[in-house]
């Protein structure tokens, strides 16, 4: 129901819209966006950069050659490693029980798969510490084993799997819903099986989503900082991240090699918006053209 | 048959060793506590002075973002200006961001001789380490949600409503009001809510930025901290608790605003 009043309006409207006074809104309204957007985030962006190079590109690269970098780097990217895939592999199960399937309870699964996001990264590592904690709930039974969880690599692992658990599912169900089954049903008819009909009919159509999905869990990945500073025992060069690196950098006065580090974070989150501007564009073309 | 268990047994199996199993021994953990020492934990001065600080903080914070998002929303949807793209880029920053970054910078940017801060010394007011900053910390991390849930909607309002309007003789100031406002109003308030329920769980850039002195601008997130590492297990499950509570409370508040912004899609 749309109104359109176009073939009324148009020997009316040159005197009723005031020209030059909207101007003057327009324009002040721009500059007062891009005045709020340079307070909080430009300027702020911006200083990341000029930060990292206080001391000039040897500043620079000796942080990023220092062994306590390299050691955090070597951290994050194990995490990342081992989180991202069973992300990804648990966010497409989701998206297709949730988009295929029909189900008493779809809406609450979707609502607990979200969770993660509307859940303080301190409280989700206050859960994990509840659970494998010293005095946590598996505690005696990790005793037996000998493993060590909380204040080790496996505790930044699932604080990691926490936070980016929802990304893959939440991009990837739209596009599953907008394109419908029948493809897939074709496909089915034909004789392929499920995992031909997964592999060569619904993969392919979702591999943007998918893909941007897979971007946005591994930037979260490598800034996961609440949940893993709360997890990890934070001793240099064992369990510290970058993120980790970054804050004890800075509380320790070296400004410098904080920034180094966060211009690298940075870098890598700017890297993310570019390939999502890249793909939305991608994507729009290739809706066009059908 | 055997295709459709799969899928199921990864996601069951995932949710509950990730989320399920870890937020029910936090449950349990607050459960075993007697009611009084639950309550007398929950409600220490300091506590209660955590949640006074976060709420009021992540409001401020709230408002802030419903107007300065609904009016870049409104910008981005309307007007067509140099720098479009990249502003309409940039908004998504703070998501991708990490928060740590966020947290040093602000806090290097805003201190008493920083870039922006340098400009408040002069009038006494210190906005790092103080409760301002955190509310700018606040702000910064939840900034892209009024933007992107009033765009698409925004978008949806035909310009020729509006010019009706204009036809049958509204000011510019009743079209906004009576015209472009309603149909938008959902998509605020949801924006707001979501923008509100991050503020108040945030940590990473609030204890950079905040000196995290009690009953100055200590917030709840990082009282769960502090007692963690001092080994006050109790005290930071209460906390830690009260704080799941709230955020569940928020995800129902938000869910039941996206229900009734759905009545316009009809």
């Amino acid at each position: 129901m749309t109104l359109n009043l176009d073939t009324h309006v148009p020997a009316v409207e040159p005197e009723i819209r005031p020209q030059a006074p909207q101007d003057w809104v327009k324009i002040g309204l721009i500059v007062l966006v891009f005045a709020f957007f340079a307070v909080i985030l430009i300027v702020p962006v911006i200083y990341v950069f000029v930060g990292a190079f206080s001391n000039g590109l040897p500043g620079f690269l000796r942080t990023l050659s220092s062994r306590e970098f390299l050691n955090a780097l070597k951290l994050t990217l194990l995490a990342v490693v081992v989180a991202v895939p069973l992300n990804v592999i648990f966010g497409l199960c989701a998206a297709l029980v949730i988009a295929r399937k029909s189900f008493r309870g779809r809406t609450f699964l979707l609502s607990i798969i979200d969770l993660p996001f509307s859940i303080s990264p301190v409280v989700a590592g206050l859960m994990l510490v509840s659970l494998y904690g010293r005095q946590g709930l598996l505690h005696p039974v990790l005793q037996t084993l000998d493993l060590r969880i909380i204040f080790a690599f496996p505790g930044i692992v699932l604080a990691t799997i926490l936070g980016g658990m929802p990304f893959v599912a939440r991009e990837v169900i739209p596009v599953l819903e907008e394109i419908g089954d029948e493809e897939e049903e074709a496909a089915r008819t034909l004789g392929a099986n499920g995992w031909q009909t997964f592999w060569r009919v619904t993969l392919p159509s979702i591999r943007w989503a998918l893909t941007y999905g897979i971007i946005l869990t591994t930037a979260r990945a490598m800034g996961e900082f609440g949940s893993i500073a709360i997890v990890s025992s934070n001793l240099i060069g064992r369990t510290q991240t970058l993120t980790l690196f970054v804050d004890s950098s800075y509380r320790n006065y070296d400004s410098q090699g904080a920034f180094a580090t966060a211009v690298v974070l940075a870098g890598l989150a700017a890297l993310t918006l570019v390939i999502k501007q890249v793909l939305e564009h991608f994507y729009s073309q290739r809706y066009k053209a059908k | 048959m055997q295709k459709i268990s799969i899928p199921w047994i990864v996601v069951f199996a995932h949710m509950f060793i990730i989320l399920l199993l870890p937020l029910a021994a936090l449950m349990l953990r607050a459960i075993v506590l007697n009611p009084a020492e639950f309550w007398a934990l929950a409600t220490t001065p300091i506590a209660l002075s955590t949640y006074n600080i976060t709420f009021g903080t992540a409001a401020i914070a709230g408002l802030v973002n419903m107007l300065a998002g609904t009016l870049t929303a409104w910008v981005l949807v309307r007007y067509q200006f140099p720098g479009k793209r990249f502003l309409d880029g940039i908004v998504d920053l703070p998501f991708a961001l990490p928060t740590a970054v966020a947290g040093v910078t602000l806090a290097t940017v805003y201190s008493q001789s920083g870039w922006l801060g340098q400009f408040f010394t002069p009038f006494g007011i210190q906005i790092a380490f103080s409760r301002v900053g955190v509310a700018i910390a606040m702000i910064f991390v939840s900034l892209p949600f009024v933007v992107r849930t009033v765009q698409p909607v925004l978008q949806e309002v035909e310009p020729t409503v509006e010019e009706a309007a204009w036809a049958l003789g509204a000011s510019r100031f009743q079209t906004f009001w009576k015209v472009i406002l309603p149909p938008i109003i959902p998509a605020i308030l949801t924006g707001t809510a979501q923008a509100f329920a991050r503020a108040v769980g945030e940590f990473g850039s609030v204890v950079l930025v905040a000196a995290n002195v009690p009953f100055q601008d200590l917030i709840a997130p990082v009282l769960v901290f502090q007692r963690l590492e001092q080994a006050d297990i109790p005290g930071a499950t209460v906390t830690g608790l009260v704080l799941l509570l709230i955020s569940l409370m928020l995800l129902l508040i938000i869910n039941l605003l996206q229900a009734w912004g759905r009545r316009y899609d009809a």
